[in-house]
C-alpha cells in the first residue's frame, strides 16, 4: 500500500541529522566557502553522530544497522542543507564504505571496512569524473587491463575529494572489455600523482584535486565485483537528496528574508510574484524529494532502477538550479552578495548536473 | 514507505483500465466531435458495473469526511488513494467522458463531507439504484469564479422550505443531474449578503425542483463529453432539511465557510489525478510511437550524447511521476484524517501545469500527426487544459501553497 512517509526510526534520524546540521554546520558554511577550509572539529563532531558506522555490520566493526537506500538520503538531504561542502567532506568515508558493501566479497570487506569504525573521522574517495566536456559513466578513458594477477590503471580523473587524506580511492576504469569497474587504490600506491587542489565554483570548501594514474598497478583484490553500474546509481540517488538539500536551504532562507523585507509599505512576501515564486519553489522540492525517494526505495527493493534513479538525478541538478536562482531573485540585490548565502548555494548547486560519485548512499 | 499499490488499488486499476481501453477510447473522438449528445450505452454499462460495487465510479463520494475518522484508524484507509488511482486510469480513457459517468460526483462528496448521517443516507443511500442519477456542485456564478464568497444566489427561508433565488454557470453535469435523471445538485447560496462568507451554506436541491431551469449548455474547448451547465432558480423551493450543515451563521471554524472549503482538500486531488491520466494519454501515445519506429529511450545516457527527443521524453515521463507523487501524499493524508490542503494544493497546481504543458509538448513531438483530429493527441491538449483551471486555477493554489508555508492569513495575502 502506498505511504510516502518515513518511518520512524529515519523519523528519528531526519531530527538528529536536521539539528546537526542546523547547529553545527550552517554556521561554519560561510567561512568554509569563503576560506576554502572545514573545520576538524565539525567534521569530528559529525563522525560522532554514528552516521557512517551506521550502515556497516557489527562483525566488520559497525553498529550493523539499515544499510537503506532511503534512510542514506535522508542523511545526505539533511546535512546537505546545512553546507554542501561540508556534508560532502563528513560523507566521504561513505564513497568507500558503499562501494565495499554493495561490490565487495567477504575479504574485501574485512580488510577495508574496519578503517571507517574507529574512533576518528577516516576520510574516503572516488575517482569518477574526468576532466572532458563529453565525460560519460560508461565511457571512460581511464583503463584498468588485466596484467598477471593484477590490474595495470591508467587515465586521468578531476574533482577527487579529499585524494590526500583518504585511507582509499575508489577509481573507476573501464576494463579489457569495456566494462565501468571500481577498484580500490591506496592514495601511496606508486603510480598514483596527485595533483594541485582544484579550484571550482562552488563547493569550495571541499577540496578536490587533480589524480593522474600512471601505469599504477594493483593486485586482483583491488577490483570490486564486476559492473560498477548499480553503485554509481546509488550515488547518484545521494547526490539527488543533497540537491533536495540545497534547494530546501535556499528555500527557508528566502522566505524568512520575504517576510522580514519591507516593500511598498507591506512584506515583500506578500506580493504575489515574490509569494507565487516561494509556493512553486516548495512544490518542486517536495517532489524532487519524492521522485528520489521512489529511486531510492527502488534500490532498497533490489530493483535496477535505472530508469527512476536517472529521472531523480535530472529532476533534483534541474531543480536545485532554479530554486537556488529563485532564491537569489527572491532577495534582489542582496541575493548577490556574499553576505548572504543564497549565491553559494546556487553556485554549489550548479555542481550536481556535473557530480559524479561524489556522494554516496 | 512504500511505492507500491495495494492489491485493492491494484485491482480497481486494472478494472478502470479495461473500461477505458474498451468502453471509453472507441467512443472518445465521436463524442468529442458531436457535443450534447449522450453516450447512452456507455452510461448504461458503467452505471450497472457501479452497482455491484459501489465505489467504482463515485469520486470520494463514500469516503467518511476528515472529521469523522479516527486519527489512528486501526486498519489504514486508502478511499482517496484508490478514487485518484482509479480516475487516472478513466480520465487515461477520456477525460470528459470520464467526468459524464453517472454518479453523485462533486454533489456526493459535499453531501459525504458535510452532510447528517440522515442526509448521506436520504441522498446518496439509494443513489445508484434505478436509472442512471447524476450528481452535481453549483458554486461559480456569472459575476464571480474563483472569489466564492461572491455568491449572490440567495436562500430565504420560508416556513418548512428554503426559497432560492440566482443563477449558476459551470456547473458540471448539472444538466444530467436535473433534466437527464433523477439527480440532485448542490447549491452554494448566501443566507445574507452582508454577512459574507459565513452566510453561504450548500442546499441539495433535487431534480424536479419547480423554479430551476437548466438555461444554457456551454460549448467548451475540450472536456466535450461533460456537461457544463448553467442553471436558473426562480423562487425554487426545497424542504428545510436540505441544508447541508447548520443553518446558523458561525464566523469561525469547520462549520462555517472553512468547512465548506474543505472539500477541497478531497476533490483537488482527484482532479489533479484526472489531469495526470490525460498527460499520461498523450506520453503513452509518444512513448509507443517512438518504439514502433525503434526509437530507445536511454535514460542513462550522458547529457552531450542524449537527443532532444530522449531529453523531452524523460522531462515530461519525470514530471508525470513528480505530479502523482505529489498527488498520492495529498490522498495519503486525506485518508489518514490529517490535514492537506497545502499538499492538496501543491498537487493540484502541479498536476494541473504538467499536464497542460506536457500535452502541448506531444502534440508538438508528433507534428502533423499530432495536430490532426485523425489521431486523440490534440484532443487529449484540449481536454488536459481545465485541470489547470477548474477545483481552483493554477493562481489560486499558488495562493494557498503561499500562505501555507508563509504562515499568512487571506488578509495578508491576497
Amino acid at each position: 500500500m502506498i505511504d510516502l512517509r518515513l518511518d520512524e526510526e529515519q523519523q528519528l534520524i531526519q531530527d538528529t541529522v536536521t539539528a546537526f546540521a542546523s547547529e553545527q554546520i550552517r554556521p561554519a558554511a560561510h567561512e568554509a566557502d569563503e576560506t576554502g577550509t572545514i573545520p576538524a572539529s565539525i567534521i569530528d563532531k559529525a563522525w560522532e553522530l554514528g552516521l557512517i558506522q551506521a550502515s556497516i555490520p557489527e562483525e566488520y566493526g559497525g553498529y550493523g544497522q539499515s544499510q537503506s537506500a532511503v534512510t542514506g538520503t535522508i542523511v545526505a538531504e539533511g546535512l546537505a542543507e546545512g553546507d554542501l561542502a561540508i556534508a560532502l567532506h563528513a560523507l566521504s568515508p561513505r564513497l568507500v564504505v558503499d562501494a565495499v558493501l554493495h561490490l565487495g566479497n567477504e575479504q574485501q570487506k574485512k580488510s577495508i571496512l574496519p578503517r571507517y569504525c574507529g574512533e576518528k573521522f577516516a576520510a574516503g574517495s572516488a575517482a569518477v569524473l574526468e576532466p572532458r566536456w563529453d565525460f560519460a559513466l560508461d565511457k571512460l578513458d581511464t583503463t584498468a587491463k588485466t596484467d598477471g594477477d593484477g590490474f595495470v590503471i591508467s587515465g586521468h580523473k578531476c574533482f577527487v575529494p579529499l585524494a590526500r587524506e583518504a585511507q582509499d580511492i575508489i577509481v573507476y576504469a573501464s576494463d579489457d572489455n569495456g566494462v565501468t569497474g571500481a577498484f580500490v587504490v591506496q592514495p601511496d600506491t606508486p603510480g598514483v600523482e596527485i595533483g594541485e587542489r582544484e579550484k571550482n565554483m562552488g563547493v569550495r570548501g571541499l577540496e578536490t584535486y587533480e589524480v593522474a594514474f600512471n601505469d599504477c598497478r594493483v593486485d586482483g583484490g583491488a577490483r570490486l565485483g564486476s559492473d560498477a553500474r548499480p553503485l554509481l546509481r546509488r550515488a547518484r540517488v545521494a547526490q539527488s537528496a543533497m540537491a533536495v538539500g540545497v534547494a530546501k536551504a535556499a528555500l527557508d532562507y528566502s522566505l524568512d528574508y520575504a517576510k522580514d523585507r519591507e516593500v511598498f509599505g507591506v512584506k515583500v512576501a506578500q506580493k504575489q510574484a515574490i509569494a507565487f515564486m516561494l509556493a512553486d519553489m516548495a512544490t518542486e522540492i517536495d517532489a524532487c524529494r519524492l521522485v528520489n525517494w521512489e529511486a531510492a526505495w527502488n534500490l532498497d527493493q533490489s530493483n535496477d532502477a535505472a530508469r527512476e534513479v536517472a529521472m531523480a538525478h535530472r529532476y533534483a541538478s534541474d531543480t536545485v538550479m532554479s530554486v537556488t536562482d529563485n532564491g537569489i531573485q527572491v532577495l534582489g540585490g542582496h541575493g548577490f552578495i556574499r553576505d548572504h548565502p543564497v549565491e553559494m548555494w546556487a553556485r554549489n548547486g550548479r555542481g550536481f548536473a556535473t557530480f559524479e560519485g561524489l556522494a554516496s548512499v | 514507505m512504500n511505492f507500491n499499490l495495494s492489491e485493492a488499488a491494484t485491482k480497481r486499476k486494472e478494472l478502470m483500465s479495461y473500461a477505458a481501453q474498451e468502453l471509453m477510447r472507441p467512443i472518445s473522438r465521436q463524442f468529442d466531435e458531436e457535443e450534447h449528445t449522450e453516450p447512452w450505452d456507455f452510461f448504461n454499462t458503467m452505471w450497472e458495473a457501479s452497482k455491484g460495487s459501489r465505489e467504482s465510479t463515485s469520486i470520494t463520494g463514500d469516503n467518511p469526511t476528515q472529521e469523522e475518522k479516527p486519527k489512528s484508524a486501526a486498519k489504514a484507509s486508502e478511499g482517496t488513494l484508490i478514487a485518484a488511482v482509479q480516475i487516472e486510469e478513466l480520465a487515461w480513457g477520456d477525460a470528459g467522458l470520464y467526468l459524464a459517468i453517472p454518479n453523485p460526483g462533486l454533489g456526493g462528496a459535499a453531501v459525504s463531507a458535510a452532510g447528517t448521517a440522515e442526509q448521506k443516507k436520504r441522498f446518496l443511500g439509494d443513489f445508484h439504484e434505478g436509472k442512471p442519477r447524476w450528481g452535481a456542485m453549483a458554486i461559480t456564478e456569472p459575476h464571480f469564479g474563483s472569489d466564492s464568497k461572491q455568491v449572490a444566489t440567495t436562500a430565504r427561508r420560508d416556513g418548512d422550505e428554503w426559497v432560492l433565488n440566482g443563477t449558476k454557470i459551470f456547473c458540471t453535469s448539472g444538466y444530467r443531474a436535473l433534466e437527464l435523471s433523477e439527480g440532485f445538485v448542490i447549491v452554494w447560496a448566501t443566507l445574507d449578503k452582508s454577512r459574507g462568507r459565513p452566510a453561504i451554506k450548500s442546499f441539495v436541491v433535487p431534480a424536479g425542483t419547480p423554479g430551476v431551469t437548466v438555461s444554457k449548455l456551454e460549448d467548451k474547448m475540450g472536456i466535450r463529453a461533460s456537461d457544463t451547465a448553467q442553471i436558473v432558480f426562480e423562487d425554487a423551493r426545497i424542504p428545510a432539511d436540505n441544508i447541508l450543515g447548520t443553518e446558523e451563521i458561525v464566523e469561525k471554524g469547520r462549520a462555517g465557510f472553512k468547512g465548506v472549503m474543505a472539500t477541497f482538500d478531497a476533490t483537488r486531488p482527484i482532479v489533479a489525478a484526472s489531469g495526470i491520466g490525460v498527460a499520461r494519454a498523450a506520453l503513452d501515445f509518444v512513448k509507443d510511437t517512438l518504439a514502433e519506429n525503434g526509437i530507445e529511450i536511454r535514460y542513462e545516457a550522458s547529457r552531450n550524447e542524449m537527443t532532444v527527443l530522449e531529453s523531452e521524453v524523460i522531462d515530461m515521463e519525470t514530471q508525470l511521476q513528480a505530479a502523482r507523487l505529489l498527488t498520492w501524499r495529498a490522498c495519503n493524508m486525506m485518508d489518514r484524517g490529517e490535514r492537506n490542503s497545502c499538499e492538496a494544493s501543491m498537487c493540484k497546481a502541479k498536476a494541473g501545469l504538467v499536464a497542460t504543458k506536457l500535452t502541448q509538448k506531444c502534440v508538438e513531438l508528433l507534428g502533423p500527426l499530432g495536430y490532426s483530429r485523425k489521431l486523440l493527441v490534440e484532443k487529449w491538449m484540449r481536454d488536459a487544459k481545465i485541470a489547470d483551471i477548474y477545483e481552483g486555477t493554477q493562481q489560486i493554489n499558488q495562493m494557498i501553497i503561499a500562505r501555507s508555508i508563509l504562515g499568512y492569513s487571506s488578509t495578508e495575502l491576497n
